[in-house]
């Protein structure tokens, strides 16, 4: 097969499985009746069409920074996670415990305990499969899917039996104490001239886009990042390096865990302001379509998260204004998934018809 | 808890491990090929909405059975056109499947029948019915067994009968057989296979096929004979359980109808909380009990129950040497 050029990899196989993911998304618009048009204009009026679309694109791609992040550096070291919705969950809990311990003075000092508190949860969520993986040769993937099923559950007992407020129906913790609000974009001044109405997408924007920055910064300019990015290519190597599999492999795994339990400081305190079941919403999902075709580089997961906020606003949009259901998105999302992460190898197969010829010129 | 009780909870144990165990055989001979399937939870949604669908629109649950199995089918087949023909990654595969099938079950029957994703719900002969086993009614009256044969072994639907009977056909199929031998074989060592000059592919991509028929199976059961209809998301998990399921089995197909008829014991007592609390006198939460199955698999993954090794060239798609 031909090799294909560099900027063609990074950037042509994702866009022409980008497309190919459009191209089959329309096919069943059509299928069932529906005017993929009509959907495109009303996704993009619903997700960019304005400042207050917007804040709820970037309130959706704010997740999804965060769990592709997490999934990117699990991948740089060799591991897929496939469970950041469950360590999600679990950082939406350390969230709440946090948020509910004490009476916040100010949402700056919540928001620096609220975020240790996510990824200690959401890391420790991950360690029981970095550690199995590590010691006892157990499948990450399969273990991470149990754990996000273990998750579910004890979330569901902690939320009924445990931190529910008394007299209160359905299971939820109570409401966080207001000094754990977290200012929305339209309270920030600067930003308010922009945001008039009030948007969900809030200051934990910077922190996923500082924490984008960090993990390119572990991962290119640290000693530990070169030591999972050498464990991630070939294990025998690294292990003839002197890299211990055991270290790296539970420390990446620590790292993904938490930057997936740090999602919940934006879901859980940001918009909700309390914990109800399966706060997540999937986001730990889509982490893998995010991670997958942001090319596991930070810049790369940025942009894909906000594709993806688009998808997800653009998708809740159609579910108001159009008789197309809201599960679209799921199948894009999927079919995103199928192409970037599947198919890719087709793709590449096909690009490297059209690069053929050219390659034999130049030589 | 008394006899009668007890019975009950064992009909309905047969009755919620009859798709694990449906999915699990699936996943056998997929895995046994080395294909990871984790899309078993898709294929089954798939063909339970295909089977709700037509079971409605034509009023025959054979008809609804055969639709499920080509809608499992369908994605059987882009299973293995991504993990064989295309070689790319097996497990992102099923992941993506999983979620296709999700969304397109619901957009489907929204579009076919407008009731918020349901299809509309099956009666009479759309779906499967109840089967008397012969003598049931004279046998009952035998003490301890008579019951036993009444209540649990008789009065289910056509397809838990199948779902047993496909136990040691699997078993027979993957031990007996030239196909199983060579299926097995696929799945440990593909380079050997090939030097035996039988295609690596078309063994694969048969191993895929059946996996896609018996979960088309799973999936008819659950929305014409566990449930009347489909409905959104009605695998549950199912899926992954199955999933467990195999991994608790280690892979071999005895195994796998006791980890199922365990996974389902678990399911029917979630469903009676006051069964345990009455006959053991603590209230065991109901979260517990769902999250057990994934909890007993974590501890058979870890080694600490016998080990459970996976077919040596699963996940790993096969290129031929040049």
């Amino acid at each position: 097969m031909t090799k294909l050029p560099t900027w063609a990899d990074v950037v042509l196989v994702p866009l022409i499985s980008l497309s190919l993911a459009a191209i089959v998304s329309a096919l069943v618009l059509l299928a069932i009746g529906q005017s993929p048009r009509e959907a495109i204009s009303v996704m993009v009026d619903g997700a960019v069409g304005s400042p207050y679309a917007w804040g709820y694109t970037l309130y959706y791609a704010t997740s999804f920074i965060f769990t592709g992040l997490a999934v990117t550096v699990a991948f740089h070291a060799g591991l897929f996670n496939i469970g950041g919705e469950g360590q999600a969950q679990m950082g939406g809990l350390g969230v709440a415990l946090v948020c509910l311990a004490l009476p916040w003075p100010h949402w700056t000092v919540a928001l620096v305990a609220a975020s240790l508190g996510a990824a200690a949860f959401g890391a420790a969520w991950a360690f029981i499969p970095a550690w199995l993986q590590a010691k006892r040769g157990s499948h990450i993937v399969i273990t991470t899917i149990m754990f996000n099923y273990i998750a579910a559950a004890l979330i569901v007992y902690m939320l009924v039996d445990v931190l529910r407020p008394d007299g209160q129906m359905d299971p939820a913790t109570a409401n966080f104490p207001p000094g754990t609000a977290l200012p929305t974009l339209n309270q920030i001044p600067g930003l308010d001239l922009i945001f008039v109405k009030k948007v969900p997408a809030n200051v934990s924007l910077f922190l996923a886009l500082a924490a984008a920055a960090l993990v390119w910064v572990l991962l290119w300019r640290t000693r530990l990042g070169y030591e999972i990015r050498a464990f991630g290519k070939s294990e025998a190597a690294a292990r003839y390096a002197g890299i211990n599999p055991v270290r790296i492999t539970v420390i990446a795994m620590l790292i993904s865990g938490a930057l997936a339990g740090l999602m919940s400081v934006n879901n859980v305190m940001g918009e909700a302001g309390r914990l109800v079941q399966n706060s997540s919403e999937g986001a730990g999902f889509i982490g893998i379509a995010v991670a997958l075709m942001g090319r596991n580089h930070p810049l790369g997961v940025i942009l894909a998260a906000l594709l993806f906020g688009f998808l997800y606003q653009g998708g809740a949009e159609l579910g108001l204004w159009t008789s197309i259901p809201i599960e679209l998105r799921i199948v894009v999302q999927g079919l995103v998934i199928l192409f970037t992460g599947a198919l890719d190898q087709m793709v590449r197969m096909m690009l490297g018809v059209v690069f053929r010829p050219r390659a034999a010129k130049a030589a | 808890m008394d006899y009668p009780m007890f019975l009950q909870l064992l009909d309905s144990t047969l009755r919620l491990a009859t798709p694990l165990l449906l999915a699990c055989l699936a996943g056998l001979f997929s895995e046994r090929a080395g294909i990871f399937d984790i899309g078993l939870e898709g294929k089954m949604l798939m063909a339970a909405m295909s089977s709700g669908a037509v079971a409605y629109l034509t009023g025959s649950v054979w008809a609804g059975l055969a639709a499920a199995i080509l809608g499992s089918m369908l994605f059987a087949l882009l299973h293995g056109l991504a993990s064989i023909t295309f070689r790319g990654n097996q497990l992102i595969s099923g992941v993506a499947l999983n979620f296709v099938a999700s969304g397109i079950t619901v957009l489907i029957a929204q579009d076919l029948f407008g009731q918020g994703g349901r299809t509309p719900p099956l009666e009479g002969a759309a779906r499967f019915n109840p089967i008397d086993l012969p003598f049931a009614q004279e046998v009952s009256g035998v003490p301890i067994l008579g019951p036993f044969y009444a209540e649990v072994i008789s009065g289910h639907t056509f397809l838990v009968y199948v779902a047993i009977l496909l136990v040691p056909w699997s078993w027979w199929v993957l031990y007996r057989t030239r196909f199983g031998l060579r299926l097995r074989a696929v799945g440990e060592n593909p380079a050997s296979v090939d030097t035996a000059g039988v295609s690596v592919v078309r063994l694969r991509y048969a191993a895929v096929m059946i996996t896609g028929v018996l979960c088309g199976l799973a999936g008819a059961y659950l929305a014409t004979g566990l449930q009347a209809g489909f409905g959104r998301e009605m695998t549950a998990g199912r899926g992954y359980i199955a999933l467990a399921a195999l991994i608790f089995a280690k892979w071999r197909p005895w195994y796998c109808l006791w980890a199922c008829l365990l996974f389902g014991f678990l399911q029917a007592l979630a469903l009676r909380p006051d069964l345990i609390q009455n006959s053991i006198g603590i209230s065991v939460p109901v979260p517990a009990l769902d999250a057990l199955p994934y909890v007993l698999t974590v501890v058979v993954l870890a080694g600490l129950v016998g080990k459970a090794i996976p077919p040596r060239a699963g996940g790993e798609p096969y290129v031929k040497e040049r």
